[in-house]
């Protein structure tokens, strides 16, 4: 085995989010496709920082950790503050400025 | 370096699970499954990081990850609603297909590309890991990339106060505490002390027996409610206290003619009837009755002598 591995398992990871983020339609599931491509991302960075022997892609899969922290506590707040107004978490709802 | 068998049979036992636990966000059917299959994949990429000399990132994954983004997530699942599932109505015409056929192709792309290209040597962390990983990590965060650690920071901050606003409800009616309460229900006239307890002042101190106010009448909200919606409410005739069968007595006695009951009963005429309406429909409270009222009765004893 050769670190190439890590680097396909990203990849199908990679591509399954963002088959969750093509096809579901609950804005939550969506949402953890996102999460699910970031992370794959991140495993990514981590191979490659052991290819190389550079711990700088450990401190950028550190950074992109912090700032989906961020990110998922802003994007939630946005789907709970739809889900009252629309009681639904439905994407395709949300289609409120439409005609 | 090359991975040892350890670390071989490590990802080739995880990287199944985790494409599975993967491909159950995308196939289940409740939210809360497909939460806890991103759970299952996060756990396991901690597993692979730790193997790949990356122990910081390791716990980190835990304890960001897995212990509070994804608990934000179950908490949000909770708010929203666990039932909430996906509808069924396409609303863009073959969306399903497109979707399928462009995350399969940038899953072909993504890994014939990564799987083909040659990659330099593997130099492993053996070096760079020498002072202690974390110590590694910190060395490089806070040598070289303090400035954008601090703008990290600031994100962190901006981002709390953003899910503060967004999910900040405007009261659209004013507060509701005990004074304003209190005023309304005095305002409506309604009943301000507590109810009293059956068989207050009565005969028998039942939960079926009304108790009697002192003028000997029965109260009809000191039976429990659903003994009264159940119709199993005790006659008060028989329980009622006779404070008026008493002073006709004694004033039957007074005028010298020691009463005998039938002679009683004759003076008290239809005052002993059960003064509660024979049938009172389920769920109404029936107020005392006035045919008992011990003031306009001992009137009327008078009027007729």
């Amino acid at each position: 085995m050769t670190l190439t591995n890590y680097l396909v398992l990203s990849g199908i990871l990679f591509s399954i989010g963002a088959a969750t983020v093509l096809l579901r339609r609950n804005a939550i599931i969506v949402f953890m496709g996102v999460e699910l491509m970031l992370n794959a991302t991140n495993l990514a960075l981590v191979t490659f920082s052991r290819l190389h022997g550079d711990l700088t892609g450990q401190v950028m899969a550190f950074f992109v950790m912090v700032v989906a922290a961020a990110e998922v506590v802003v994007g939630l707040a946005i789907i709970v503050s739809i889900f009252r107004t629309r009681k639904s978490a439905s994407v395709d709802d949300i289609n409120l400025l439409k005609s | 370096m090359t991975p040892s068998t350890a670390e071989t049979v490590l990802f080739w036992v995880l990287a199944p699970i985790m494409v599975l636990a993967a491909s159950g966000l995308l196939f289940a059917r409740k939210a809360v499954h497909a939460a806890l299959c991103v759970i299952t994949v996060m756990i396991s990429l901690a597993f692979l990081y730790v193997a790949q000399e990356a122990p910081f990132l390791g716990v980190v994954q835990v304890v960001v990850y897995t212990g509070a983004v994804m608990m934000l997530f179950l908490f949000v699942l909770m708010l929203v609603g666990v039932d909430a599932s996906d509808s069924l109505v396409e609303t863009l015409k073959a969306q399903r297909w497109v979707g399928w056929l462009g995350a399969l192709g940038l899953g072909v792309v993504l890994v014939g590309v990564v799987g083909r290209a040659t990659y330099p040597s593997a130099v492993g962390l053996a070096e760079a890991n020498a002072p202690g990983n974390p110590t590694g990590v910190a060395r490089i965060i806070f040598g070289q990339h303090v400035f954008g650690l601090e703008v990290v920071g600031a994100l962190l901050v901006t981002a709390a106060l953003g899910a503060l606003v967004l999910t900040h409800r405007q009261r659209l009616k004013p507060l509701v505490k005990q004074p304003e309460r209190a005023a309304a229900r005095v305002a409506a006239g309604a009943r301000l002390t507590p109810l009293p307890a059956p068989g207050v002042y009565a005969r028998h101190n039942a939960m079926d027996v009304p108790a009697l106010d002192p003028d000997g009448r029965p109260i009809e909200d000191s039976v429990p409610r659903v003994l009264r919606i159940r119709g199993q409410e005790a006659g008060t005739a028989e329980y009622r206290a006779d404070t008026y069968r008493r002073a006709v007595t004694a004033v039957l006695a007074e005028r010298g003619t020691p009463a005998t009951d039938a002679e009683v009963d004759a003076a008290l005429g239809t005052v002993e009837d059960d003064p509660r309406p024979a049938a009172a429909p389920p769920g109404t409270t029936t107020g005392p009755t006035a045919d008992i009222d011990l003031g306009g009765g001992s009137t009327r004893t008078e009027t007729e002598r």
